[in-house]
């Protein structure tokens, strides 16, 4: 038998912002494919919800994601090298240890206890745009200081070091980042982190995450460090990104954005299906895992070394709901994917529940008049990032 | 019918007290999962077969 040539795996010219790369959905209709990435890298895409819950959670995948496929075409490795610290490409106990202790910080009850807060920065912040005036850039008024001023609360971190993280965040983030910008970046936020890390120590602490892990973990300084920093940039670049574009995909369907207007309430089982909807729609390749072994998924076998990405595309297969190409805000939750599933399942992802149900409850119950001041289809997307979102949403109201 | 926690695999995620409040919560100590109610009424079993699908580490069990 011939090997038929492996296609590049469609990445670029979205059709529409808050849909798949040109070509994706095509590619992969036909069950798991193999594919090209830009940095050289094949790997098979699979996109059955089955199937990504399968590699999410078989231990013969490993989450080791040195080499990974990338979305980059110049540079080296950013993100996901195998450095002190780093759970999200470890396995097993390894994983366990790192990722356990930190488990109390973002349990349902804490979040419950911190709902008030929230609600008090997003307010704030809400006031400030009101007084500024229409239009507004959602994107700089909201999105990004709201999640920002949340995980530094939650890690202890004086608030003064926002853009600091931001930035570094960016670099981490970037499809084309260089690693020296990173490292130049997190020397610079280290430095501030280990000011935390003592003061923490004097007072003993361990309200605050830095504190827990500085008091009450086993976890030596450079793993505390390296958690510290990516807690501070995935803490707020996911979550900012997809209160834009749940906010976007609002603006596009007025029937469901009547629904969440009419009960506001129900902001909980609201935001996990615009999650899943909203995930799923963007689809594109994502999360990397190795095979350790010969597995078997959606009928091809994955041979011992072989790269798999999956597709979060799978948020829309019939078998995880009832017309799940469509977004109904009147459906109950369901089990997606959005967070991923399996023992690397977002850590955070009760604390980006928390902030985005109250973010969207919020915004349109004061200001049930806002709309975008431009189209959607005309707004800046940040294409050059990992985690894609609008980069400006203008409004008024 | 009754519901089960394998902590050893537990990683604390919350998932089963977001699906069945009445019957899972987590432990103050660790933040791992913990089964109130073993023996759920039938009322309640909707909400345990949801915390099954849900938990990411596959550690929650219901024998019918
Ligand atoms: C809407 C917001 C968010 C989305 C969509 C999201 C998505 C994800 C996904 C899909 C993963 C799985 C990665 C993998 O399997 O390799 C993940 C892991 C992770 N997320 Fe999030 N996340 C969000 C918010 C947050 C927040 C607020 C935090 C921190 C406070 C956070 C911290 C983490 C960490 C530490 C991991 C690695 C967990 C591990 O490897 O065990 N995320 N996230
Ligand atoms: S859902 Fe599963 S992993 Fe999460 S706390 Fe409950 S038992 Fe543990």
């Amino acid at each position: 038998m011939t090997e038929a040539a492996v296609c590049p795996v469609p990445h670029e010219n979205r059709v529409h912002p808050l849909g798949a790369p040109a070509g994706f959905a095509e590619a992969i209709s036909d069950g798991p494919v193999k594919m090209l990435w830009p940095n050289g890298v094949e790997a098979w895409v699979i996109s059955s919800y089955a199937g990504v819950r399968k590699v999410l959670s078989d231990p013969r995948f490993s989450a080791n994601k040195d080499g990974q496929p990338e979305m980059r075409t110049e540079g080296e490795q950013v993100l996901g090298l195998p450095e002190p610290g780093n759970m999200n490409v470890m396995d097993g106990d390894a994983h366990l240890r790192l990722r356990r202790p930190l488990a109390r910080a973002f349990m349902v009850k804490r979040l419950n206890e911190m709902r008030p807060r929230i609600q008090e920065i997003v307010d704030e912040h809400l006031d400030a745009m009101e007084r500024a005036g229409a239009p507004a850039d959602l994107v700089s008024s909201v999105c990004l200081p709201v999640p920002s001023l949340v995980i530094a609360e939650l890690l202890g971190v004086p608030p003064e070091h926002q853009a600091l993280f931001q930035a570094t965040a960016r670099e981490m983030f970037g499809k084309n980042g260089s690693r020296a910008e990173y490292e130049a970046k997190a020397e610079e936020l280290d430095g501030v982190l280990l000011k935390v890390v003592q003061e923490k120590k004097a007072s003993g602490t361990t309200d605050d995450l830095i504190g827990l892990m500085v008091n009450d973990t086993d976890f030596q300084m450079d793993e505390l460090l390296f958690l510290a920093i990516g807690l501070l940039a995935a803490g707020h670049e996911t979550t900012s990104n997809f209160f834009g574009l749940f906010t976007l995909t609002l603006f596009e369907k007025p029937d469901q954005l009547a629904i969440l207007k009419r009960d506001p309430g129900r902001a909980d089982v609201i935001v996990e299906e615009l999650m899943r909807y909203t995930v799923g729609r963007l689809g594109g390749a994502g999360l990397a895992r190795r095979a350790v072994e010969d597995v078997e998924v959606d009928g091809v076998t994955i041979k011992a070394g072989e790269w798999v990405a999956v597709t979060f595309q799978a948020n829309l297969d019939e078998s995880l709901c009832p017309h799940a190409g469509e977004l109904d805000l009147e459906r109950r939750a369901v089990s997606h994917l959005g967070f991923g599933y399996g023992p690397h399942q977002c850590l955070g992802a009760n604390l980006a529940r928390a902030e985005l149900q109250i973010l969207l409850r919020t915004l349109f119950t004061r200001f049930p008049d806002v709309r975008p001041a431009v189209p959607v289809a005309e707004m800046d997307f940040r294409e050059d990032m990992i985690t894609y979102g609008a980069a400006t949403i203008p409004v008024v109201w | 019918m009754t519901v089960r926690i394998d902590q050893a695999k537990c990683i604390g995620s919350g998932q089963c007290v977001l699906a069945a409040p009445d019957v899972f919560d987590q432990s103050d100590d660790d933040g791992l999962g913990l089964v109130l109610i073993s023996e759920p009424p039938a009322e309640l079993l909707p909400g345990v077969r949801d915390a099954v699908d849900r938990c990411p580490a596959q550690v929650v069990t219901l024998e019918e």
